[in-house]
């Protein structure tokens, strides 16, 4: 019946007081009556398929939570291998009883050392270098995405343009940053170089789609009032476009930035550069101290780097 | 107070002699198929001050915007001095050229809210500005000057620095005026200018107008709702009606009968809305 939602609702009162009472007019139940119901056979097929699709992708993926949770002890000794932190490589100060040459070394309490490094190196070097990554993969990525954008925004230029730069930008973005490391390595070498490369393709794919998503979303008034002062095309987007786009697009350049240091540490296991390579080393040699000292200077220095944006960000928006 | 329309009597006359500022000939314009302007013809001499009035859906906006070539006519011509700015669907090599000695003010003002007034008025130079000069937004002491000068003729100099989206309707409004002024621009087109705004900065905004066309002989033809402000400013109305020019001539003319033929059985809330209470008289 098509009162079943009042009943549900208020059985008596609604139903007396609305259903009877001549102010419900026919026109409002039928329309109550053409209200979509929530179950059709059409839902029901589509929630079958995906459940299909599910069991299936699942199966082939050795989904097996079971063996996960049989795995549970071994697991555990092996994550208790990364106890006691190893900060020995990481090239920050520390306490020692002793300091290694290049050190410089303060008396502490007691008769310990502060060793302070003369140098930049070990863990340090490796983060600030996977930072400097980051930013110059987003820095030239932002400055190529702008014009790529504004050539790709249906409400600036014609559709063929749009349509070909838009091809261009979408396989800049679908091919994954390792798989452009790889093919940066053989043209300039192992090394951080590379690395900014790939991130700067895979950017540039990023950021050219969502700048230009900025500028079509931009109201078309401020433009009109400029192209009616007899302004050029060049100058209508100088003037008219840019400023309403740009803190959306320093919001999306510094959100880019955050992904950035994160895809630039783990660069370095194909050896382009960054922490990466000195973690996959410790790995690699079972040296998972080492190991869980780099995760934890990592951790430390991506939370920051995002905290800081996202602060920016705010301020932006 | 003199009525302004007693001033410009004279400005009417001479406008007769003055030569032709816009001339509209037989202008047609389709949106999907939907006509929106109907072989619509309209001569506008230097000096003069029209007001172009009509129903909602009239058309009024679509010929103003065609008249400075921010939307292009299926057929006939609009000429600006004589200079051909569209023919026939297609643009004059020249339209930038034509478009920068008309200033165009927007019932929702336009101005780019993230650039200062001062900017925002400064734009009204850029036809004049070289490209690489615009890229990075420079502009010289010499103009800077005058767009200052331009706020001060509209009375809001104190808020130059201001960004645009930090003042008010009729503040935005003057500023969009300015920059009218910084073009140096011969016309202005206004749609709608006080529709937004609350009555005084509306009649503020008016008598900007009504002294920019009286003091320096700058063109005007304003699209309007309200028949109490056209006429009390207007001496030339120009009216239309489903994309038709159907009353062209002395806004005193415009008697009960012929804006019901213009507006319909609306007419009786137009004349009464609107910002009677400060215009009326
Ligand atoms: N961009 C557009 N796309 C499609 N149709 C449009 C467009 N602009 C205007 N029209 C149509 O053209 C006709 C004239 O519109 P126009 O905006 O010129 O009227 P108006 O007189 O300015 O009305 P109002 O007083 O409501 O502003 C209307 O039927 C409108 O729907
Ligand atoms: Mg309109």
């Amino acid at each position: 019946m098509s009162n079943s939602n009042f009943d549900s609702f208020n059985p008596t009162a609604y139903t007396n007081s609305v259903e009877s009472s001549s102010v419900v007019s026919p026109e409002v139940l039928k329309t109550l009556a053409q209200e979509k119901p929530l179950i059709t056979p059409m839902r029901i097929f589509w929630a079958v398929v995906a459940i299909a699709i599910l069991i299936h992708t699942g199966e082939i993926s050795d989904l097996s939570f079971g063996e996960l949770f049989e795995g549970r002890g071994r697991m555990v000794t092996y994550i208790s291998g990364y106890w006691f932190p190893d900060f020995t490589d990481s090239g920050l100060p520390r306490l020692s009883g002793e300091c290694p040459s290049k050190y410089i070394s303060a008396p502490f309490l007691f008769n310990l050392q502060l060793c302070i490094p003369t140098a930049i190196e070990g863990y340090v070097f490796d983060i600030i270098q996977t930072v400097g990554m980051g930013i110059w993969g987003t820095l030239i990525s932002a400055i190529v995405a702008i014009p790529l954008s504004i050539i790709a925004a249906e409400n600036v230029a014609p559709f063929f343009v749009v349509f070909i730069i838009r091809i261009f930008l979408g396989a800049m973005r679908v091919i994954n940053e390792f798989v452009f490391a790889l093919i940066f390595i053989v043209a300039v070498g192992l090394g951080p170089f590379a690395g900014v490369l790939a991130l700067f393709v895979h950017t540039t794919g990023t950021l050219g789609k969502l700048f230009s998503e900025a500028i079509e979303e931009i109201e078309p008034g401020p433009v009109d009032g400029i192209r009616a002062t007899g302004a050029s095309k060049l100058q209508e987007v100088i003037f008219g476009v840019l400023p309403q786009v740009l803190p959306l697009w320093t919001s999306y350049t510094l959100y880019r930035f955050e992904a950035n240091i994160r895809s630039a540490a783990v660069l370095g296991l194909v050896g382009a550069g960054g922490i990466g390579l000195t973690l996959f080393q410790s790995m690699r040699s079972f040296q998972n101290q080492k190991v869980a000292a780099i995760l934890i200077l990592l951790t430390i220095t991506v939370v920051g780097i995002d905290t800081i944006s996202a602060k920016i960000r705010q301020r932006l928006v | 107070m003199e009525s302004p329309s007693q001033i410009s009597s004279e400005l009417q006359v001479e406008s007769v002699f003055a030569p032709t500022a816009v001339a509209v000939k037989e202008l047609s314009k389709t949106f999907k198929g939907v006509s929106a302007l109907r072989s619509v013809s309209m001569n506008i001499h230097q000096g003069e001050m029209v007001a172009l009035v009509g129903a909602s859906g009239s058309g009024k906006s679509t010929l103003l915007r065609n008249v400075n070539g921010l939307q292009q006519a299926d057929t006939g011509a609009v000429e600006i001095f004589g200079s051909p700015l569209q023919v026939d669907g297609s643009f004059h090599s020249k339209v930038r050229q034509l478009r920068s000695q008309i200033g165009f003010i927007f019932q929702q003002f336009n101005l780019v809210n993230r650039l200062t007034a001062l900017e925002n008025v400064l734009v009204g130079r850029l036809a004049q500005v070289a490209p690489w000069r615009s890229l990075i937004r420079s502009f010289t002491r010499e103009e800077k000057l005058q767009a200052l000068a331009a706020l001060e003729r509209v009375g809001i100099l104190n808020q130059a620095h201001k960004r645009a989206s930090a003042l008010s309707g009729g503040q935005q409004q003057r500023v969009a005026i300015a920059r009218c002024l910084m073009q140096g621009a011969k016309i202005i087109l206004a749609d709608e200018p006080i529709a937004s705004l609350d009555p005084d900065s509306a009649r503020k905004v008016m008598e900007l107008l009504t002294s920019l066309n009286q003091e320096q002989g700058i063109t005007v033809i304003t699209s309007l709702h309200q028949v109490q402000v056209v006429q009390r400013y207007f001496q030339r109305s120009i009216a239309l009606r489903q994309g038709e020019v159907c009353f062209d001539g002395a806004t005193v003319d415009l008697d009960g009968d012929r804006l019901t033929r213009i507006y319909g059985s609306a007419v009786e809330e137009l004349v009464m809305s609107g910002h009677a209470e400060v215009f009326a008289g």
